[in-house]
């Protein structure tokens, strides 16, 4: 676990101490550049982890969420890509690290478990000797050793039967199963910290709730702290600490979890949250969906991002881009200039909706329907076990 | 190597030929047991023609390996005539069960041991292939660059140059033409086209997420080399393989008989037919079995090919 290398900067991170700052990423940038021009995937993303904390990152399709993470790890995404900012990790900034340093990190220190257990073990290996090898790889430990710390990580993530799944292949096992494969293979080395990068987008709904429930449980009780990237907010509900909304490569909400819920700021968080599937409604009610696409991010509009989509947008939405501050309380920033709940923000509801604007129709069509029904979103409980 | 290649694996993605047939697993007792339930399962999936072929060739292979050990078969090459005890041109009896030749050397010991010329060269190839391509072919595929840019380069010159002129060129230059030499020579022009393969397979393997879960738990890359990238190359070679026997069969029957193959009097197919012409008219079982041999065997090897080939593709389907 110790990093016998000095503290680049003035904080001095003392390691065991709990709540100590463990990440800190300062205006990361990363773009790739394309034929058909420069694409701006993550534009100037900060953020601070302590220590055991968990961080939920959400956003739709293609916001820039697994190049963030990437950019942090250091896992090359392309050839042309250019990454500026920092990423502090214990201190060190592993943006300027080498390809060895990093990879002295990679799988005892960090770790990332990917969104397709489809793809992400080996299809030839049986999943026994993944987890030992990697185990060999980082710890002394003789072949028996490294079988028996396996198949104890395996009973942990309650694989039935590891005695007799240990030497089974991949596509021999459910979607489920080989994601806990996954997870037991991320935690063998026990990294201080984890990417879990939409964990269970593959899996069935179900199963689903079983992993989020297994990686929380495995996150308080190894004390790791965990970045757990979604598209879904229901998912994070309840699980993590802090929740970072992005949008086009920007944070656009950022605030501890319950609060994110609790007090919606921005217009987009709150289409989000509009498209959380509800249990208080019957199954089948269509979702409602955020109108509009995602902007291409080579072709990113002036202005706010979601100026396009937003049922709130002004004039002046479309000139300046507003940029992260905090609101009310220091902890809960928002990137945006008529925040959902402000005066501001109902005047510029009724003046779009008397200009007859699209997506401010749909959003009062949405609203009336819910007429009744109560008018915030309620969550799916994360019941934590 | 028939053991592995008829269970067809699921991970075909970008590989030429769409198959990728063998699961390969490491070795333990356990593995053993799997694999000969797998493989008696396989078997009896096989439609019944496919079943023979297979059987078939089990029988060919067995007989050319254990050509020393079978009890009564003669010499091939000893000339009954020469020391007054055999004819020229017999039909079958009791001792020569498929006849003579016209020189009396018993035929079904010529067939038998032509297989054994036959096989090694076309297994010996397809060995050398596997190990030269699909190691210069993953590491281009894999690790990319100039290395990668001056090796296709090399692939493509060599493969725009035809192999059998300068098989023929350089066994006439050596002046020798034993099955080590042909083998040998053989190699330098069946590696190309196993380097194009690995390479593509190499390509697709690399940008998959598990290969990106490797390098996040801190792997070298030449442990990524050896422990994710080949293991799934492999499947894509064996399949290439299983086409390619045939075919390398043929060539060294073609060499044999333009008198280019292995040096006479050794025992070969396409020798045999040769042989056979000059009296044609008088008796035509000499060059008869050979051909039938040939056209059963070639013909076993691409039925199977064919059938674990779609397997393959129904196993990827299903996945
Ligand atoms: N290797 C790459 N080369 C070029 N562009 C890329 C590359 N990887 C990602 N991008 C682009 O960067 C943007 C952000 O992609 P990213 O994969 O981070 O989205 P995401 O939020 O993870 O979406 P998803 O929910 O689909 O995983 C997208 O516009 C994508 O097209
Ligand atoms: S109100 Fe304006 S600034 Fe706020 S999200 Fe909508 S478009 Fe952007
Ligand atoms: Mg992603």
């Amino acid at each position: 676990m110790a990093i016998s290398q000095e503290p680049v900067d003035t904080s001095t991170p003392s390691e065991s101490m709990e709540g100590s700052e463990i990440l800190r990423v300062e205006d990361l940038h990363t773009s790739f550049f394309l034929p058909i021009g420069e694409l701006q995937a993550v534009r100037g993303v900060s953020f601070t982890l302590k220590r055991g904390q968990s961080l939920g990152i959400v956003g739709e399709s293609g916001s820039g969420k697994t190049v963030l993470a990437r950019s942090i790890m250091g896992l090359t995404l392309a050839k042309h890509v250019e990454i500026s900012g920092k990423a502090f990790f214990n201190g060190r900034d592993l943006l300027t690290l080498s390809r060895r340093e990093m990879r002295s990190l990679w799988g005892t220190e960090i770790a990332m478990i990917f969104q397709d257990p489809m793809t992400s073990l080996n299809p030839m290996v049986k999943i026994g000797r993944q987890v030992i090898e990697h185990l060999r790889q980082h710890k002394n430990v003789d072949r028996r050793e490294a079988k028996q710390i396996a198949l104890d990580l395996l009973n942990e993530v309650r694989i039935p039967e590891a005695e007799s799944r240990i030497d089974r292949l991949p596509h021999e096992l459910s979607g489920g199963m080989r994601q806990r494969v996954s997870i037991a293979s991320a935690l063998a080395c026990e990294p201080s910290l984890l990417f879990a990068d939409e964990p269970t987008t593959a899996l069935d709904v179900t199963v689903q709730h079983q992993i989020l429930n297994l990686l929380s449980r495995e996150q308080r009780q190894r004390n790791m702290t965990m970045v757990l990237v979604t598209h879904d907010l229901g998912v994070i509900a309840g699980r993590t600490d802090e929740t970072l909304v992005m949008y086009a490569g920007k944070v656009v909400e950022q605030a501890p979890t319950a609060e994110i819920f609790d007090n919606t700021q921005h217009p987009y968080t709150e289409a989000l949250m509009r498209s959380i599937p509800r249990t208080s409604q019957p199954s089948h009610t269509p979702l409602a969906a955020i109108t509009g696409r995602p902007p291409v991010a080579t072709h990113l509009p002036k202005g706010c991002a979601f100026s396009p989509r937003c049922p709130y947008v002004q004039p002046r939405c479309h000139e300046e881009d507003p940029s992260l501050v905090s609101i009310g309380t220091s902890e809960h920033k928002a990137a945006c200039w008529y925040p959902v709940g402000s005066d501001a923000n109902r005047e510029a509801f009724e003046r779009n909706l008397s200009d007859r604007l699209p997506q401010t129709l749909a959003v009062a069509e949405a609203l009336d329907a819910d007429q009744g029904s109560e008018t915030s979103a309620d969550v799916p409980d994360g019941e934590l076990t | 190597m028939s053991e592995s290649s008829v269970r067809p694996s699921g991970q075909t993605s970008g590989a030429p030929f769409e198959t990728s047939s063998g699961r390969l697993r490491p070795g333990g007792r356990a593995w053993t047991r799997s694999t000969a339930r797998a493989f008696q399962g396989a078997v009896g999936k096989m439609p019944w023609l496919t079943k023979i072929c297979f059987l078939w060739l089990i029988l060919v292979i067995l007989a050319a390996a254990l050509a020393d050990l079978i009890p009564g078969l003669a010499d091939p090459n000893y000339q009954g005539f020469v020391f007054g005890d055999g004819k020229t041109n017999e039909g079958p009896t009791a001792s020569h069960w498929l006849g003579t030749d016209n020189v009396s050397r018993d035929i079904l010991a010529r067939l038998i041991y032509g297989a054994r010329v036959s096989l090694i060269f076309a297994f010996s190839l397809v060995a050398a292939g596997i190990i030269i391509g699909g190691t210069l072919g993953s590491i281009a595929g894999y690790f990319r660059g100039p290395l990668e840019t001056f090796l296709m380069a090399l692939v493509d010159t060599w493969l725009s140059f035809p192999a059998l002129i300068g098989l023929v060129f350089v066994t006439t230059m050596l002046g020798m033409r034993n099955l080590l030499v042909l083998v040998l020579v053989g190699s330098i022009f069946v590696w190309p086209s196993y380097t194009r393969i690995a390479r593509a397979t190499a390509l697709s393997v690399s940008g998959q997420d598990f290969v990106t879960a490797a390098r996040a738990i801190g792997t070298s890359r030449r442990q990524i080399l050896v422990r994710e990238i080949f293991p799934n190359v492999l499947p894509a070679m064996l399949a290439y393989s299983l086409v390619g026997l045939p075919v390398l069969i043929i060539l060294e029957s073609t060499l044999s008989f333009l008198g280019l193959g292995v040096e006479i009097p050794t025992a070969s197919w396409g020798g045999m037919i040769n042989q056979a012409r000059q009296d044609l008219l008088i008796n035509i079982w000499p060059a008869v079995w050979p051909a039938a041999m040939l056209f059963m065997t070639v013909y076993s090897f691409n039925n199977l090919a064919d059938w674990v080939r779609k397997q393959a593709a129904a196993r990827s389907a299903a996945i």
